[in-house]
């Protein structure tokens, strides 16, 4: 099973589960991350955390604890 | 007739700059009832009797955050007769998201089509009248940055509440779901106003907890409602709020690819901005710059400049000098002279002193956010800071405290999240700022033989203090709440407005002189008088000399509390609470209280210390070093205390910080001074014991496992486990 934590630079992957509940879920799929949605990962930040990723159309940053909830292909 | 319109949309979607557009000059700036939350009202332009409410930024409207309920409360609670809901068409899938939502609630909405210039730049393409149809409400197309189109949909939003015609909500979801919702909605039917139905079932629907105690259903009622939302539930194999969220973007999705053609091209010229300011290895050189310039050009230079012209010349001889003499030559009471000058010009002076260094951070606090680079600050920063329960915008304010704790405070208003706000507001002024380097050269000066050590010495148990407070208190009850993640958008650059920047940096240095000025006022004329009064020869009236005044009854009375600091002195005492006034007065006091000639403050700025021999007489250097650490780390200035309450907005949260710094001040310094007497020779005694004591405590309360909440997972949560 891949999530988001495991996803490298430039690739694209598509959601597939999220992990998790109540306001920490409500809230990453309030940003768009929902079953079936695209996510291209764009960069790292300069420490090593968070992420930055392209999800419909534009560019969110999540940290790498929160995209080990997100289940991807 | 007067009509009230609400602008709500998204962070970042150019809803400021729309409002006051709108608005002009007729706004009132002020808090929501009870919150944190700022809330902005204004007059449209040319309209007296329309009132428009700038709702905050918000992606949604869950229960989970302060903004949103806000949001939710105030469209339900105080029905405005139409929304506004700005949406950037350069971001229109999760904007729409929002619309998604408003739409269910019965208001009338009308869509402000924002950043259309940039959907054209982009060559993208709307059909904004397919969408409108869609949606059921109408579109007006604008850029607010360029002033296009926002007086056209506040007209259309007019003349709407006119008709008091409705928005019903047009958008459907899967079947499943909408048969779920027709039977909850024929079970609240006549408990909630007709025109948002849709709105309360939704929410009954996603087990929304707020609106639950709100509606106050009998149990069987829920129970059948509870029946209904399982069975959809185990038929979607999701859990109920999920559910939703997925059909709403679902639905969007749909529209979108109907109603909006992109134009696939290259990198916008943000993207190419981005690729090196956040380049993995060219990202903390620029920041690195950026700060610099920002703190040499706020801080050092014009910062200084300015703060020192206002307080040296305005405050000291283009108003203190003439004032005072002009009362003399009208035959003014001396107290009084004394209370107008001393009291409320130099209290007054003391507040305004710092708004023009202020306002010039301020500025380029504004030009960073608005352009788009305060996101990539926290983006760059996080990983650093949340470890202390801080954020990675701390970064600012932690930086600007070294120079002035009262902007540095200020500053912490870029910052979202309520808890990491909180937290950097109590922990910003350990870090020492300029007033606070007289007393560390002071005691480095005239106790340890100007070591060099000393100074960095300060900073390091600054910076120590707030990682031990972050570690400490992100750990506590009234910390832990709920669990955000750290899920931010990184907006795309764009070049600053010199209206948004101009206004917000006025607003924020307006906001601080009237909410601080109070508090510094009072408390600066409390201290004026208690300093110039006391009992002489068996009569109570204005004294010369300090050592009769209050104060110094004060001060011996609570002497002996500093006395486990090894500073037990009242001289120490009242230096330490003039210190509040202005931390650089701890020297000054320091000066006439043992009797220095001349003016302390200057020798010690001009590094002459030869003739700070009485004071070092009355201090060890382990005392002084006690003496350092309890007044880098206590309370600050009444300036910084009243930006803490300004920017808390809650007696008790402002009573709450000031009360651990100094508390915390108090047992550091404790610490330090009892186990430096016992190394150094001065034997086993019980004070060492409690230094001990306190020692394991800040071990306990620094290394344990943090407050939990409740450990008992609602029932959906436990369901939605054991599908995983």
């Amino acid at each position: 099973m891949k999530t988001l934590r495991q996803t490298k630079c430039g690739e694209t992957v598509t959601v597939r589960k999220l992990a998790g509940e109540g306001p920490l879920k409500r809230r990453i799929m309030d940003m768009g991350i929902t079953k079936g949605t695209p996510l291209y990962v764009r960069k790292v930040a300069p420490l090593g955390d968070p992420v930055e990723i392209t999800v419909r159309g534009y560019e969110l940053s999540i940290r790498k604890g929160d995209a080990e909830n997100i289940v991807v292909e | 007739m007067s009509i009230k319109i609400a602008l709500a949309g998204n962070p970042n979607c150019g809803k400021t700059t729309m409002f006051n557009d709108l608005t002009g000059s007729n706004q009132f700036v002020g808090n929501w009832p009870g919150v944190t939350v700022e809330k902005k009202e204004g007059r449209l332009k040319g309209h007296k009797d329309v009132i428009i409410t700038d709702l905050p930024g918000i992606y949604s409207l869950s229960p989970y955050t302060l903004e949103e309920v806000v949001t939710r409360n105030y469209i339900i609670h105080e029905k405005p007769d139409v929304i506004i809901d700005l949406v950037d068409g350069s971001n229109i899938e999760r904007n729409l998201y929002l619309t998604t939502q408003l739409t269910e609630m019965g208001i009338p909405v009308v869509i402000a089509l924002n950043m259309m210039d940039i959907v054209e730049k982009n060559g993208d393409q709307i059909d904004t009248r397919k969408l409108s149809q869609a949606l059921g409400c109408e579109i007006i197309e604008t850029s607010a940055i360029k002033g296009r189109g926002s007086k056209e949909a506040a007209e259309r939003a007019i003349q709407i509440a006119r008709e008091k015609s409705k928005t019903p909500h047009q958008h459907t979801f899967a079947e499943p779901v909408e048969q779920a919702l027709a039977s909850i909605e024929e079970l609240i039917a006549d408990r909630v106003p007709a025109e948002s139905i849709r709105w309360f079932a939704v929410k009954l629907f996603e087990r929304d907890e707020k609106v639950l105690a709100e509606l106050s259903l009998p149990a069987a009622l829920k129970s059948q409602a509870e029946d209904i939302i399982t069975q959809c539930e185990s038929q979607l194999d999701d859990d109920s709020e999920s559910i939703i969220t997925n059909e709403r973007y679902e639905y969007i999705a749909g529209l979108i690819s109907r109603c909006v053609r992109k134009k696939k091209t290259g990198l916008t010229t943000s993207d190419k901005i981005d690729k090196i300011v956040t380049n993995r290895w060219l990202a903390l050189p620029i920041f690195a710059v950026v700060m610099i310039l920002v703190y040499y050009i706020s801080v050092s230079t014009i910062g200084d400049i300015v703060t020192n012209f206002t307080n040296d010349t305005l405050f000291g001889e283009w108003i203190a000098v003439p004032l005072e003499s002009w009362l003399t030559a009208i035959g003014t009471q001396a107290w009084l002279i004394g209370l107008i000058t001393e009291g409320i010009v130099g209290g007054v002076g003391a507040v305004l002193g710092f708004v023009p260094q202020m306002l010039v951070l301020f500025l380029f606090l504004c030009l960073l956010e608005d352009c788009g680079y305060m996101a990539r600050v926290a983006f760059i920063m996080d990983r650093i800071f949340r470890r202390f329960g801080l954020s990675g915008k701390s970064f600012i304010p932690m930086l600007i405290g070294s120079g002035c704790g009262v902007p540095g405070i200020m500053a912490s208003r870029t910052i979202e999240q309520d808890r990491d706000r909180k937290m950097t507001i109590m922990t910003t002024t350990f870090i020492p700022c300029g007033a606070k380097m007289p007393i560390v050269a002071l005691i480095a000066g005239a106790l340890f033989g100007g070591a060099w050590w000393v100074a960095p010495s300060a900073y390091f148990i600054g910076v120590a203090a707030v990682i031990v407070s972050g570690i400490i208190l992100k750990k506590t009850k009234r910390f832990a709440g709920e669990p955000a993640p750290f899920v931010m958008e990184l907006p795309a650059y764009h070049i600053p407005t010199v209206g948004n920047v101009l206004r917000g940096t006025w607003e924020r240095g307006w906001s601080f002189i009237k909410k601080a000025g109070t508090v510094i006022l009072l408390a600066s004329i409390f201290v004026w008088f208690t300093k110039s009064f006391g009992m002489v020869g068996g009569s109570f009236g204005m004294v010369e000399d300090m050592d009769h005044s209050i104060l110094a009854a004060i001060g011996s009375l609570i002497a002996p509390i500093f006395a486990p600091l090894g500073f037990g002195n009242w001289q120490s005492s009242v230096a330490t609470v003039l210190g509040l006034v202005a931390k650089e007065e701890v020297v000054s006091v320091f000066g006439v209280l043992y009797g220095v000639a001349g003016d302390a403050l200057e020798m010690v700025e001009q590094g002459a210390f030869g003739g700070l021999g009485s004071i070092a007489g009355h201090f060890t250097a382990l005392s002084a070093y006690s003496f350092l650490i309890f007044n880098l780390l206590c309370a600050p200035c009444f300036a910084a205390i009243g930006a803490i309450k300004r920017e808390m907005n809650n007696a008790g949260w402002t009573w709450f910080a000031i009360g651990y710094q100094t508390v915390f001040a108090y047992t550091v310094a404790l610490i330090v001074y009892q186990l430096g007497l016992f190394i150094s020779g001065g034997g086993f005694t019980l004070w060492t014991f409690v230094a001990l004591l306190l020692l394991a405590g800040y071990l306990y309360l620094f290394f344990r496992k943090g407050y939990q909440g409740k450990q008992s997972l609602p029932v959906r949560s436990v369901k939605a486990a054991s599908k995983a």
